[in-house]
């Protein structure tokens, strides 16, 4: 599998990073020496072999459905680029 | 009265409770050596007047005899920790300004503990590197340079504002995040110790996310002793981080100077790689006689999938972070760059935020998760992490610990490496398999290159076998002797 400018160009709309159209070759040019690069695991027989989904087996532990912080409109909003009236202020993010 | 920071952290500890200095004292010899150190570029924030806080409140619980393990202590902080109300960005364009209203678990377990913050450490961008070359901020400095030669040497990433803070003595230890080898990588390019612990040991709450399932927490200090002691304080179950393992954390430095009789060290042989500089290989044959003389038998192994293991690494690495940076988009915080709508907005923003490494791992991991790629990519990558894992699982039926070398080369020039990523990425060989399989690894300063750059040896363990590791490289480090410090060429 090989990627193209074109399909560098879908990927970065998809990961929502602007690319300048003289930037698309080069970066053509490097993902797909990594892709050749990790093709190779195509050698590998994994037939009836299980994805790894956790690295330590582990039972997720339940805890007690109970509030343990709140009240914190202060410190919530503190990073905001902009509040009102203890609201956070974002741009229009739903059209 | 003597440079206090040439004492050890355990050294340190011990004269802070003999009240032979303050707190006080101590950071503020700290504080003005890293003032002195500018041209390193190992600190991106420093805290001073938090630091001489926290010192002074230690000083009143020491001066009634009281207070925890750390009591005292100042330490570095690798700025992928979150740090209630402390500048804290990942190193990275993006998070701009954000300063968090909370504090990651580990290093509130190291404040509950006593310890004093002396600032946050500059790492690679979001920890995505091998050099510590990717940071917005620059690139760190390694206090160790080659022979007769004034040429900028790495200090390894992307714990480098550590690993190098610790070399050059700017801190007592320091915290650090391994991904793919970025605690151990970076302790073997600095004469320092590094441990990678076993995946779940540490907290991963307020850690600024790369790539979850691989993420862990540890310490880089000075010598074994030191992370044993760091360790202790930094690991331990936390209701906030579902992957974090709820089992007893054991007093590590216990184990320090226990016996190896009767232990069985593995030699894997994949780990012999072509074109593996000699003087590597003789590192690690030194190795296996100091082990072999402390007692310990020495057995050959096999871990058939290792050639597998950073491409592997490659696809799952770039996925979860192409999931875990999505959160960065100009909407709530950090950088913000206007645009024509919200999707101008979010892709300029993400263009100026992200530096090229990180920008090429998120098209990486975007395009293998994207639709009619997932199996081919993702799912093949994890079936093969299933078999990675399952060689360490058939190789710890014949032995308990295994010794490799810690990097396949000595720390090179700043400029390098970068013009090629695969050459880069080539770094963490004999590292990333162990936080594919989530085991524990430890890198114990072995001896120096030719031209005088210090050189690692690594140990694997089995998972939460931390203590095994410990022991081991207690042994290694008293075989090895290592001794060498950087000439002090940085001070102002």
């Amino acid at each position: 599998m090989s990627v193209d400018q074109n399909t560098v160009r879908h990927i970065a709309r998809l990961a929502r990073i602007a690319v300048r159209d003289d930037e698309l070759s080069a970066l053509a040019g490097e993902l797909n020496s990594i892709l050749d690069w990790v093709e190779q695991l195509g050698e590998v027989d994994t037939n009836g072999v299980e994805p790894m989904t956790s690295a330590v087996a582990v039972t997720m532990k339940m805890r007690d459905d109970v509030v343990t912080s709140g009240n914190l409109q202060k410190e919530v909003t503190e990073n905001a680029p902009g509040s009102e009236d203890g609201f956070y202020v974002v741009p229009r993010v739903v059209e | 009265m003597t440079d206090l920071t040439k004492l050890t952290l355990a050294g340190a500890r011990d004269a802070l409770k003999k009240k032979e200095f303050t707190s006080l004292e101590l950071t503020d010899a700290y504080l003005g050596a890293i003032e002195a150190a500018t041209p390193l570029n190992t600190y991106v924030t420093v805290t001073a007047d938090q630091a001489r806080e926290m010192a002074k409140a230690s000083d009143l619980k020491l001066g009634k005899g009281q207070g925890g393990a750390l009591e005292g202590l100042p330490l570095g902080i690798k700025d992928l920790f979150a740090t209630k109300g402390v500048l804290t960005t990942a190193c990275s364009h993006i998070l701009d300004g954000f300063k968090p209203p909370y504090e990651s678990q580990v290093t509130q377990n190291l404040w509950h503990d006593g310890a004093v913050m002396l600032g946050k450490l500059n790492n690679d961008e979001f920890a995505m590197g091998s050099s510590n070359e990717t940071s917005f901020y620059g690139p760190v400095v390694n206090p160790w340079r080659r022979n007769g030669d004034t040429t900028k040497i790495v200090p390894g990433g992307s714990s480098g504002g550590s690993s190098a803070a610790v070399a050059a003595k700017l801190c007592l230890a320091a915290t650090a995040t391994d991904t793919g080898g970025s605690i151990r990588q970076p302790a073997a390019f600095t004469g320092t110790v590094g441990i990678k612990p076993t995946y779940g040991r540490c907290s991963r709450w307020g850690v600024v996310a790369f790539a979850s399932s691989l993420d862990q927490a540890g310490p880089i200090a000075r010598d074994v002793r030191d992370a044993a002691i760091m360790l202790r304080s930094m690991a331990g179950y936390d209701d906030k981080d579902s992957t974090s393992v709820d089992r007893p954390v054991p007093d590590y430095e216990a184990s320090l100077g226990q016996s190896l009789k009767g232990l069985r060290v593995g030699i894997p042989k994949e780990y012999r790689v072509d074109g593996m500089p000699a003087e590597i290989d003789a590192l690690w044959t030194r190795g296996i006689e100091w082990l072999k003389a402390a007692g310990a038998e020495i057995v050959d192994v096999s871990l058939p999938h290792t050639k597998y293991a950073l491409p592997t690494y490659y696809i799952v690495a770039p996925a979860e972070c192409s999931s875990n940076l999505a959160r960065y988009d100009g909407v709530r915080y950090g950088l913000r760059v206007p645009g024509k709508d919200i999707t101008d907005m979010y892709e300029k923003t993400r263009a100026a935020g992200f530096g090229t490494e990180v920008r090429r791992r998120v098209l990486i991991g975007t395009y293998v998760l994207s639709a009619g790629y997932y199996d081919a990519y993702y799912l093949k990558a994890q079936q093969v992490r299933t078999l990675i894992a399952r060689d360490f699982t058939e190789a710890y039926a014949k032995c308990d610990v295994l010794l490799t070398p810690t990097a396949p080369s000595a720390a090179f020039g700043i400029g390098e490496k970068t013009a090629d990523p695969l050459s880069m990425y080539l770094n963490d060989v004999f590292t990333v398999t162990v936080n594919l399989a989530g085991l524990p690894g430890i890198s114990v300063p072995a001896g120096l290159s030719s031209d005088g750059l210090p050189l690692g040896l690594q140990l694997i363990g089995k998972t939460f076998d931390e203590e095994t590791l410990f022991r081991v490289a207690y042994a290694l480090e008293e075989a090895a002797q290592f001794k060498a410090e950087p000439a002090v060429w940085w001070r102002s």
